[in-house]
């Protein structure tokens, strides 16, 4: 598609393209703005009035800031094992040929392909039967079992583009194979590995349906706001997090995309 | 590779004695034996994933063989086909196609809405603009679930904004007739099949748009314009040139749009009515229920229907367009 740079687009396609996006996009932004309103019961529109009064009284809220402290902590051990994992399993797969191999890179996408309904009442009914009772590690077991295929995809992506030779070269200087990772095959990947890491770290801190499977009492941000959803006790705290949820997603996956948009694979067009 | 050259000329030798100790060892066997540090390499995650994932999968499989005891309400630990029997009944059945039938109609929908957002980024967005809408599809993809649905939650409520803006606009009364149709309708938007599908595909519509740009990006240019000079209209082009090249980036992006509505039990639970979909049928059977066997054949049905779907999409060429 390279011969037709100057061509227009035809004005249908154009008005389709422009209301497919505003369709993806509006229902985020009208969250921004239910968070200032003064309505209590309902969901009413226009908003009848605008406050900053609910941000102080979500500030104060002990349930919030617990779930927002399991949310993080969970999502960094998860990333971390993600990252540990994930990059293992991307430079064996990507760095040599073996019996095996598509077999592997199938594994890796299994948690994800499959929907997450199965994952999650899988891990309860192990769990179940090796009478394993819920904690803080029940969530994180799920959780970094998918953030695998995220960072495995984009360190995969990356290894592709980097030379073997170069390795090579480092073993021929002296290197040892410590030295040649911490020096050549780190700095290579570590963009990748950094872009990875948020995005897993980002689809933890949303994950719902897994987690409501392992968490048992617990309760993780998205799972305040499941129970608020269904047993609604104070909405307009709700519409808050709801906001600060997007913020707080939003920032990584950015990031993500600043780090890699050179490459020929930007990260996170597979969640 | 000359080191013996090397060698022989220089005064000193080229190479570095071994750096000895642990490290030195444990660096010389990695390169030597490639093979061993495949496997150290590949040791942590294979076990990672077969234990915890293939294993909690086989785990699920084989209570999908036990069954409960109805009157004591526990779990009778021997082999039985009895519960895939019970899944088998005039209610379990309607959940099936119910949800099977969504998963198509979310899917069709989705292809529709995505394909010319796909084509514009594809075709004709340079630079910059091709950047931004990058960026337009990838930011809701990875909103959080959550807040997308409470979004529409706001959004389909009766006192929302959808009905404020067709009050405004004087088109009250299409939604009311839609409204009172058998099944699709209901009490709001927010309580009805039509609010959930709506929401599955706004969800979804992500994951259909990123393959179907991928493959349009592969069409030549010259293809359509060639079509043109022959003679064929825009829509002759459409269906004979275009649609049969993206069908596999189609294909490739419903495997996710109907995988993901196959399992959900989220967003009908939020939005929709009181008849269950698979996933909340999973999801009541192994919490209040407590009959996690009949959870467990419950769940296969979507396994076995995404493995047939796999198997035609790999026949499709779809996989290549991921």
């Amino acid at each position: 598609m390279r011969s037709d740079r100057g061509q227009r687009a035809p004005l249908g396609l154009k008005i389709a393209a422009a209301c497919g996006l505003l369709f993806l996009h509006l229902p985020i932004l009208l969250i921004f703005v239910y968070a200032f309103t003064t309505e209590e019961k309902s969901f009413v529109w226009p908003p009848p009035g605008l406050t900053t009064q609910w941000f102080a009284v979500t500030w104060n809220r002990p349930d919030v800031w617990d779930a927002l402290s399991l949310s993080v902590r969970v999502a960094a051990i998860s990333t971390a094992i993600a990252l540990v994992l994930g990059t293992l399993c991307a430079a064996a797969v990507s760095q040599t040929r073996f019996f095996g191999r598509e077999a592997i890179s199938l594994l890796v996408i299994l948690p994800i392909a499959l929907p997450g309904i199965i994952t999650g009442i899988a891990l309860r009914s192990a769990f179940a039967l090796a009478d394993i009772p819920f904690s803080f590690w029940t969530i994180v077991l799920g959780h970094a079992t998918f953030c695998v295929v995220v960072v495995y995809n984009n360190a995969v992506a990356r290894f592709r583009r980097t030379s073997g030779s170069m390795i090579e070269a480092s073993m021929d200087l002296g290197a040892d194979g410590f030295q040649t990772f911490r020096h050549v095959v780190l700095p290579n990947i570590a963009t990748a590995l950094l872009a990875g890491g948020m995005l897993a770290f980002a689809l933890s801190f949303d994950e719902v349906i897994v987690t409501t499977f392992t968490a048992g009492q617990q309760q993780t941000v998205p799972i305040w706001m499941l129970e608020e959803l269904i047993r609604p006790r104070q909405r307009p705290v709700t519409n808050v997090v709801a906001m600060v949820v997007v913020l707080v997603t939003l920032l990584p996956i950015l990031f993500a995309y600043y780090l890699t948009r050179d490459g020929d694979q930007i990260a996170g067009s597979g969640k | 590779m000359s080191l013996d050259a090397v060698v022989s000329r220089a005064p000193t030798p080229a190479i570095l004695p071994g750096s000895g100790g642990l490290r030195g060892a444990l660096s010389d066997l990695f390169w030597r034996r490639p093979k061993f540090l495949l496997t150290l390499m590949l040791a942590p995650p294979l076990l990672w994933l077969g234990i915890v994932y293939i294993g909690s999968l086989f785990a699920l499989l084989a209570q999908s063989f036990f069954s409960i005891d109805e009157f004591s309400g526990l779990i009778n630990r021997e082999f039985t086909l009895k519960t895939y029997g019970d899944l088998f009944q005039a209610a379990n059945l309607d959940i099936i196609l119910r949800t099977v039938t969504m998963a198509a109609l979310v899917t069709l929908a989705s292809a529709v809405i995505a394909f010319p957002i796909a084509y514009y980024a594809a075709r004709y967005a340079r630079g910059r603009w091709k950047a931004l809408f990058y960026l337009g599809v990838m930011l809701p993809l990875w909103s959080s679930y959550l807040v997308k649905i409470y979004a529409w939650k706001l959004i389909l409520a009766k006192e929302g904004i959808l009905t404020w803006l067709l009050a405004k606009l004087n088109l009250l009364w299409p939604l009311d007739a839609w409204l009172s149709l058998p099944i699709v309708g209901g009490n709001s938007l927010s309580v009805s099949f039509t609010g959930t599908f709506i929401v599955f595909v706004y969800v979804w519509l992500p994951f259909m748009i990123l393959p179907v740009q991928a493959a349009l990006e592969r069409v030549p240019g010259n293809l359509v314009e060639a079509s043109s000079d022959l003679g064929a209209s825009p829509g002759q082009t459409f269906r004979n040139v275009l649609f049969p090249l993206a069908l596999p980036g189609i294909v490739a992006g419903s495997i996710f749009t109907f995988s993901l509505t196959l399992g959900d039990y989220i967003i009908p639970q939020i939005i929709g009515t009181s008849r269950l979909f698979i996933g909340q049928a999973v999801y009541s059977q192994q919490g209040t229920a407590g009959n996690i066997p009949l959870a467990a054949a419950f769940t296969v049905v979507p396994i076995v229907i995404m493995g047939f779907y796999l198997w035609g999409a790999k026949r499709m060429g779809a996989f290549d367009a991921l």
